[in-house]
């Protein structure tokens, strides 16, 4: 597989301790949050609403395209459930997924469990959906909607992944300036499947059972743009945002790398102060030396550097990603087998 | 897959259309360790009708998974037009075996009609002109022309069905292979289906319980009982042969 | 169905198994917290706490090395730490020219990076080991007894329950899709983003799939006289006994984790 779900899903000890307590904390209060609002506007059937439709993120999560050189894309899903059930029920269906599958199937751990809801289940439902409706009301029509939905499944991912290489840099795994720009980098290809995925899934329910979507999206959905058209005005339009995509991937690189690559006191600092610091201080970047490249100056060369390590890691990934995915489709024909048996 | 092995393949041995699909001491052990295909020899000709039968558990949705490639054989092999199926032929195999499933709705995944009918086409990398003749070619065939912007989901059971036939018919394969095709289906929804698999002309291979599907439209029948053959012959000695039958869990139409 | 294949629990007469699932939650939990805690390169306390779970899997009857065998698959994970072994400053073990680069692999790096890679194992090990003598709705019991929300609660029970049959409808889908993808040679597969709308079509089919589901069920508790809420199961206050299984784990771990920053030789 594209590691969509496998670099976000941290096994335990790769957070420290203060850092997985911490995000615990956290998610634990919004999600308390969410639970007062999803309980206050649900009605009695989302009972077995929300156990089914978490069952189906799981199963979702499983449905692959293929990429290329055995690699395939994968969806996460916290902006389509968002979409689809609110932010508030969204969440909780997606906390619902990682802890069953920390519970039952060990991906992802259970005393950094706080850390990877954060990552993927609040960020990607809460923020994914504050972006997706701020896109939203800026423009009219299905297709602007749809096109809403694409931008804030890319984002929900690539705020994932950078919450995560901050995690990993707070929690002295790695080192902030390889962390954040291979995690982002990698990150900002994966979103696009993420984005493609969520879109085309909106886009057939919405020909299909208009009904399912919340209130708003239908009313959109129902006036003026039909469906159909709307879908294939935004597979029309598909090579513009891609594009927009690997430009945004650039982006991330360009604006991130030189922060990257500053002085990583405050961080240092922060380490420090909470106690949790083993690292000597100076000099800790050699994997390209001085995160610099010879022969360019300055802020270009820390670019280009950021750039060849996005590469340099994505090879790497690219090979892990393989072996996971021999791995799921052993699972997969495993079930398949006891289904058929 | 890899195109010279397959070019090779066909040039070593051109496809003979006496033993169009050959299955020779086919094993299949599951992976949890549960075998399902205890040895299985059968030829089959082009254009040939054969119905496969037995009871459930009998092993007959995968023998018929291993005629696409979707299982590999655990010993013994199955050839199809020539092809050897393995991992590296599956694609081409694909192309030339067209499987519905007995749910329409696991097939069935597109916001069109059209746009179902389109992805054999599609992903065999055909151009836009050839993938709409064939779309209109294949829904004339099972008689749903008129409804190609319509959403599956929408129709009845019987026209899924003949869509989903027709997802696979409009990749013109050489052989059709059925996984229950009756099920669910009303009196008049089966009369309508036998009478359009009559008209169809390419080698058709079906598993059912229903006998007078059998007794209609297949010249050949095979049962099939514990991952073993029971009995191969013409459709009408079989069904009027009561001891077999029952010895099969099965009963006369 | 595929629900043998959703579960890892095993089944057997053991006392590990008798224990009550809250107690061993926590105890898991706390297990994996305490070497979590570890200091870097404490590798004799990671190997104890290693032979800890090896001891307890023998004593729950699955073999010692079971959960050991089968933790590998957390370790493609292990790649967002590798960097620490090149760029961790320290004594210089070996160094690794790549033309305009030299990657220099330090003391220090390789022993952080040792210390993540194999605690993370130890951990994933004693989660496995949760899994394995816990069945699932016991576990779901204990974090509702744990004062978990009941929304979530219910959630996760559900969501167990329709996991095996929407897998499965996944399963299909994705099989019946793999039927159709044919080629005749030359150039196919379509576009790659043709082939991305066709995943996502199928993600949309199964929602409305799973939707239709989860109304059956509903309209099914309905006509079962289900009034709105599920009722909870009535847990049980712990006995006597469990209370001190679980200071006794408390007082280990403790211990454990004094003795591996006090005393315990770390590299």
């Amino acid at each position: 597989m594209f590691p969509a779900p496998f670099l976000l899903h941290a096994p335990d000890g790769f957070f420290s301790v203060p850092v997985s307590v911490a995000f615990w904390v956290v998610t634990a209060a919004v999600l308390a949050i969410s639970v007062r609002e999803a309980n206050r506007s649900l009605e009695e059937r989302t009972v077995p609403t929300l156990g089914v439709l978490a069952a189906f993120i799981f199963a979702a999560q499983m449905v692959n395209f293929q990429v290329a050189g055995g690699t395939s894309g994968h969806l996460l899903g916290g902006v389509l459930a968002a979409v689809l059930l609110g932010p508030w029920a969204g969440s909780i269906v997606m906390a619902s997924v990682i802890a069953v599958q920390a519970l039952v199937f060990q991906d992802g751990g259970l005393v950094v469990m706080g850390a990877n809801i954060f990552n993927m289940g609040i960020i990607g439902t809460l923020g994914g959906y504050v972006v997706y409706r701020a896109i939203a009301s800026l423009g009219r029509g299905w297709r602007w909607q749809l096109g809403a939905a694409a931008v804030a499944a890319w984002f929900a991912v690539e705020a994932a992944a950078v919450v995560t290489a901050f995690q990993l840099a707070l929690s002295d795994t790695s080192p902030l300036n390889v962390a954040l720009p291979a995690m982002a980098g990698v990150h900002a290809l994966i979103g696009l499947g993420e984005a493609a995925i969520t879109v085309a899934a909106l886009a057939f329910i919405a020909s299909v059972r208009p009904d399912l979507l919340q209130a708003r999206e239908r009313a959109i959905a129902a006036g003026g743009e039909g469906h159909a058209g709307g879908l294939r005005g935004a597979l029309r339009s598909g090579p513009a945002w891609l594009a927009a995509g690997i430009v945004a991937s650039a982006l991330v690189v360009v604006v991130l790398a030189p922060f990257a690559s500053a002085d990583p006191d405050g961080l240092q600092r922060v380490a420090t102060d909470y106690g949790f610091d083993t690292v000597a201080q100076a000099n800790p970047y050699e994997i390209l030396p001085g995160y610099t490249v010879p022969g360019l100056g300055g802020t270009a060369s820390t670019v280009v550097s950021g750039l060849l390590g996005v590469l340099l890691v994505l090879a790497v990934v690219l090979g892990a990603a393989r072996i996971v995915a021999a791995r799921r489709a052993a699972r997969l024909q495993r079930e398949e087998a006891s289904s058929t048996a | 897959m890899n195109p010279a092995a397959a070019a090779d393949a066909r040039s070593v041995e051109p496809p003979d259309p006496a033993r169009w699909i050959e299955v020779e001491h086919l094993h299949f052990v599951y992976p949890n360790g549960y075998e399902a295909l205890k040895g299985i020899d059968l030829v089959i000709a082009r254009g040939e009708k054969v119905a496969i039968i037995g009871p459930n558990g009998a092993g007959k949705s995968t023998f018929l998974l291993h005629l696409n490639g979707i299982h590999l054989p655990s010993h013994g092999r199955v050839r199809v037009a020539g092809i050897e199926v393995t991992r590296a032929t599956v694609k081409r195999v694909r192309a030339e075996v067209g499987l519905v499933f007995q749910d329409p709705d696991d097939q069935l995944f597109s916001p069109t009609v059209f746009e179902d009918v389109a992805f054999g086409p599609i992903h065999m990398g055909l151009s836009p002109e050839e993938v709409h003749r064939r779309v209109e070619a294949a829904l004339a065939k099972v008689g749903m022309s008129g409804f190609e912007r319509r959403a599956p989901f929408h129709l009845s059971l019987g026209q899924r069905k003949r869509v989903a036939l027709a997802t696979v018919l409009s990749m013109e394969p050489s052989v059709l292979v059925l996984d229950e095709p009756s099920a669910g289906l009303d009196p008049r929804g089966r009369r309508e289906l036998i009478g359009l698999l009559r008209t169809f002309d390419e080698t058709l291979i079906a598993s059912t319980h229903d006998m007078r599907l059998v007794a209609e439209v297949f010249p050949r029948t095979v049962i099939l009982d514990d991952g073993r053959i029971a009995a191969d012959g013409p459709t009408e000695f079989i069904l009027a042969d009561d001891v077999l039958l029952e010895a099969h869990g099965l009963e006369r139409p | 169905m595929s629900g043998l294949a959703l579960d890892r629990y095993l089944p057997r007469e053991s006392p590990i198994h008798a224990l009550d699932a809250r107690v061993k939650f926590l105890v898991a939990v706390a297990f994996i917290l305490a070497v979590s805690l570890l200091p870097a390169g404490a590798f004799a306390s990671i190997a104890i706490a290693w032979a800890a779970i090896a001891l307890a899997s023998g004593a729950a009857k699955l073999g010692p090395f079971r959960p050991t065998r089968n933790a590998f698959f957390a370790l493609p994970f292990v790649l967002a730490a590798l960097p620490l072994v090149f760029t961790r400053p320290g004594e210089e073990l070996f160094a690794l020219p790549l033309g305009v680069f030299t990657l220099r692999v330090s003391v220090e790096g390789l022993v952080a990076f040792l210390t993540i890679a194999s605690k993370s194992w130890v951990a994933v090990q004693a989660a496995l080991l949760l899994a394995y003598t816990t069945p699932f709705h016991d576990l779901v019991d204990a974090l509702r007894a744990l004062r978990l929300p009941t929304i979530f609660v219910t959630t996760v029970s559900f969501m167990y329950r329709y996991l095996a049959v929407l897998s499965d409808e996944a399963s299909r889908m994705l099989r019946a899709r793999a039927a159709r993808s044919g080629s005749r040679g030359g150039r196919s597969g379509g576009r790659l983003r043709w082939r991305a709308v066709v995943a996502g079509r199928i993600v949309g089919a199964l929602f409305i799939r799973a939707y239709e589901r989860s109304e059956r069920v509903y309209q099914a508790m309905l006509a079962r006289g289900f009034e709105g809420t599920v009722r909870p199961r009535a847990s049980r206050a712990l006995r006597r006994r469990e209370w001190a299984a679980l200071a006794l784990a408390a007082a280990l771990l403790a211990s454990f984790e004094a003795a591996a920053h006090l005393w315990i030789p770390a590299v």
